[in-house]
């Protein structure tokens, strides 16, 4: 017996819930839960945690794409079948680990993921890079100012020798999100990739009445650009919304209210990039990211402005912050007029706050550095 | 459904990392509507721009969440999604499954939809992506019968809680994050699926300062593990760490030569509160003055840990920057005991009570934390019961317009300008 359409409220179930976890943690995992004395990282991607009752269990990371098919699932089913007992688990950042609990395991294990081309690259532990979280871009959202999937493909390709090794200062979190929705903790990463329009709404006045209420795009306006206008379809008036382009910043949000603004265009969208968020209140506070590159091109399929950028930001990073320095903490000891010096990023007025709060960012003490800036 | 040509997606099957293109390929081969995944998709890499038009509105009958609606603009060309809805399911605590329970999934999403997953969404859940309307029933029928399981939130209702991986495999964890994240998501299912509240909430449990799961930047309730007393310390294992016997930071940093270990560079002059330093060769940690940042403990994991009397601080109202900007979330409980015990009651009766307060007032598609601003945290302060306490700010306000009440003041706010224009004249 299935769904009923005739009966559907017949033997319905609902408010289950998740499963228990319990149910799936590996026997190693059960048997020490609450019991891990300390860990090591015993070659990039690879964990080893050491309960108090001398067990040991060795994690072995891989990233993967996010996006994948039931196909993928099944082939991490297998492998989590030959070697883990059957457990897996995956990260907060999209990636997957295998455990097992004893470490003549660990290398046939990585020998197995080894032969399987590039679909389970070992790494994202320590002082490197780890996994993209990001978002879903043109594959399923209707917002997107850039797509995710393709975005995240080149940047992880380009980084990748920093995926597989631990070489940096600490480790950087980078993440995209398509639109400034921002479907994930993006403005508190070591480096934002954040998409973004810069053309103000279209009224589709033909549509407006049908699909919008009006009160509800003008309220969503948060710097009050969107206000009530009349306009004739097929020589009748309508009621309907205008936008006052000046005061305009691009968030969005009309849109996400009202289907008839659209906003989405192939030459007005593109990425920013912010650097030095943090969210691990280790050494100093959580930081927000910094916008510093206030826009690239969707340049497809592979977006080089934005690889590049990444990477001369990182190679910067790399070669002058000191042992644990995040990027955050990097940007504020140099001062961010040698961030940008240093980063090869030209300063523009974009980067400078005029939304709320903004007198936060402004400088108010005789304290600078003589940068190229000043001329 | 026909093959589509695909020349800009294809260049993006090489290099290191995994591709979603090769993946989708591999796939359409069992699932031909796969192509039109693709089709579409290369077509968005062709014009720049999404093919997904905006909203609808369909769910299973008596959810409001769990499934979001989504329709192809070009609908003629890849028929295959022109209904292409995501389904949320509530993914178990810290992502461990077993692969009898994924394949299980797998099979139903493969006869119910296209295939196509996210492993996971930001928000914690697995993401079932592209499924027609008329499959939305019978999947969400086969999800409980069979599997037992459920869909997660979506719209204005608690979203999916997630935790970090906490006691299960992490020595750091000040408290069991998966138990308190699996009580809380059932103890509130009918506020996951039926949407009653001004926007989006969220709960996060991360273990320790560290915050693996972002709870102080993307959680209205962050609830974040910590100590009241003190940092364990084994000296024997310091001693290991200054004789560069054991490796900075777990191994963290040994891609690199960094130099020999040295704990007063590496650690002692890096803690933010300066209370570290040594006697001889035995490290002091002066722990009333201690933030618990974590910093020494994640250099010296097998000398340091946290101290044995563990809870959690609760901060309230983080968000991303739509609309008023990107907020933390700010403290308001230093340390709360969290506990299966009680059913972790103190957290239940401090969230419910946000929720009696924001129901009421908040405004449509206003988060928690606009909320607070728009009041003032005094208000929502006194809104919580609370005792006002210098944890809560960074530093005193640096201007004077303070909103005394007229209890507050001496003889009240009415007085008679006449006695006073009797003493002074105008």
């Amino acid at each position: 017996m299935g769904y009923n359409p005739d009966k559907p409220m017949e033997g319905r179930i609902t408010d289950l819930g998740p499963p228990h976890y319990e149910q799936f943690l590996p026997p190693v995992i059960k048997e020490n839960k609450g019991k891990w004395l300390w860990h090591e990282i015993t070659q990039p991607g690879v964990l080893m945690h050491k309960s108090e009752t001398g067990d040991e269990v060795y994690t072995v990371r891989c990233g993967s794409a996010r996006l994948m098919t039931v196909n993928h699932i099944r082939e991490i089913c297998d492998i989590a079948d030959a070697h883990c007992d059957g457990y897996l688990r995956f990260t907060t950042r999209n990636n997957i680990e295998f455990m097992v609990d004893s470490k003549d395991k660990v290398q046939p294990l990585l020998d197995d993921l080894a032969s399987r081309g590039n679909k389970f690259p070992v790494g994202g532990t320590g002082a490197g890079i780890t996994n993209i979280v990001h978002t879903q871009g043109w594959i399923h959202c209707h917002t997107p100012a850039t797509d995710a999937s393709g975005p995240v493909k080149v940047v992880m390709d380009d980084l990748f020798e920093y995926f597989t090794s631990m070489a940096l200062p600490a480790q950087v979190r980078i993440a995209l999100a398509c639109c400034l929705n921002m479907c994930g903790a993006v403005h508190a990463s070591d480096i934002a990739i954040l998409g973004i329009h810069r053309k103000p709404p279209m009224i589709d006045h033909k549509r407006i009445t049908g699909v919008c209420e009006l009160p509800l795009a003008i309220a969503s306006c948060p710097l009050g650009a969107v206000k009530p206008a009349k306009a004739e379809v097929d020589g009748k008036e309508i009621k309907t919304v205008k936008v006052t382009v000046e005061r305009c910043m691009f968030c969005g949000n009309c849109y996400t209210m009202c289907p008839a603004m659209p906003m989405a265009d192939p030459e007005g969208d593109g990425i920013a990039i912010l650097v030095g968020g943090k969210v691990s209140n280790a050494k100093s506070a959580p930081k927000f990211s910094k916008l510093v590159i206030p826009f690239l091109p969707n340049n497809t399929p592979k977006w080089p402005e934005t690889v590049e950028a990444i990477r001369k930001i990182l190679e910067a990073y790399a070669k002058d912050a000191k042992k644990y320095e995040r990027v955050g903490e990097w940007a504020e000891r140099i001062g961010w007029e040698s961030f940008f010096e240093k980063c090869d990023i030209p300063f523009t007025e974009k980067s400078i706050d005029d939304y709320r709060l903004a007198y936060d960012t402004w400088r108010t003490t005789t304290q600078f550095k003589f940068t190229s800036h000043v001329k | 459904m026909a093959k589509h040509e695909t020349p800009l997606l294809d260049q993006l099957e090489g290099g290191p990392w995994p591709s979603f293109v090769s993946d989708l390929k591999a796939q359409a081969e069992t699932k031909p509507e796969v192509w039109d995944i693709l089709g579409q998709l290369e077509l968005s890499y062709k014009d720049r721009i999404t093919h997904w038009k905006h909203g609808g509105i369909v769910g299973v009958f008596g959810y409001g969440g769990g499934i979001v609606g989504r329709y192809s603009d070009v609908p003629e060309q890849f028929p295959g999604v022109e209904h292409f809805h995501t389904i949320r399911v509530a993914q178990p605590a810290s992502k461990y499954y077993s692969t009898e329970n994924l394949r299980k999934l797998c099979d139903l999403w493969e006869k119910h939809g296209s295939g196509v997953t996210n492993m996971h969404g930001s928000t914690g859940d697995i993401i079932l992506l592209g499924t027609r309307t008329e499959n939305l029933e019978p999947f969400f029928w086969d999800l409980t019968h069979e599997m037992g399981q459920d869909l997660g939130g979506s719209g204005s209702n608690l979203r999916s809680p997630a935790c970090c991986l906490g006691l299960s495999r992490c020595e750091w964890s000040c408290y069991d994050t998966q138990d308190a994240c699996y009580h809380l998501t059932l103890h509130y299912q009918d506020e996951i699926h039926r949407p009653a509240f001004p926007y989006k909430f969220k709960f996060k449990f991360s273990g320790c300062a560290n915050d693996c799961v972002a709870a102080i930047a993307r959680a209205d309730v962050s609830v974040i593990g910590t100590w009241k007393d003190k940092i364990r310390i084994d000296q024997a294992a310091v001693k290991e760490y200054i004789a560069g016997n054991y490796p900075s930071n777990g191994g963290s940093h040994a891609g690199r030569d960094w130099g020999p270990f040295d704990i007063k560079k590496e650690v002692l002059d890096l803690c933010p509160t300066e209370c570290m330093w040594m006697e001889g060769d035995e490290l002091k940690i002066d722990d009333a003055e201690c933030t618990r940042c974590m910093h020494c403990i994640n250099v010296m994991p097998r000398a340091l840990r946290p101290g044995a009397e563990q809870g959690a601080t609760i901060l309230v109202g983080a968000k991303a920057p739509i609309l008023e900007g990107a907020q933390m979330s700010t403290l308001m409980v230093p340390f709360m005991k969290v506990s299966k015990d009680n059913e972790y009651e103190e957290l239940i009766d401090f969230i419910e009570k946000i929720w009696d307060w924001w129901m009421e007032v908040g405004k449509n598609r206003e988060r928690v934390g606009e909320s607070m601003q728009r009041v003032g945290l005094p208000t929502f302060i006194k809104v919580m019961d609370l005792e006002p306490i210098p944890q809560m700010i960074k530093e005193p306000r640096c201007n004077p317009y303070v909103f005394w009440a007229e209890e507050e003041v001496e003889g009240g706010f009415e007085r008679d300008i006449d006695e006073f224009r009797a003493r002074h004249a105008a």
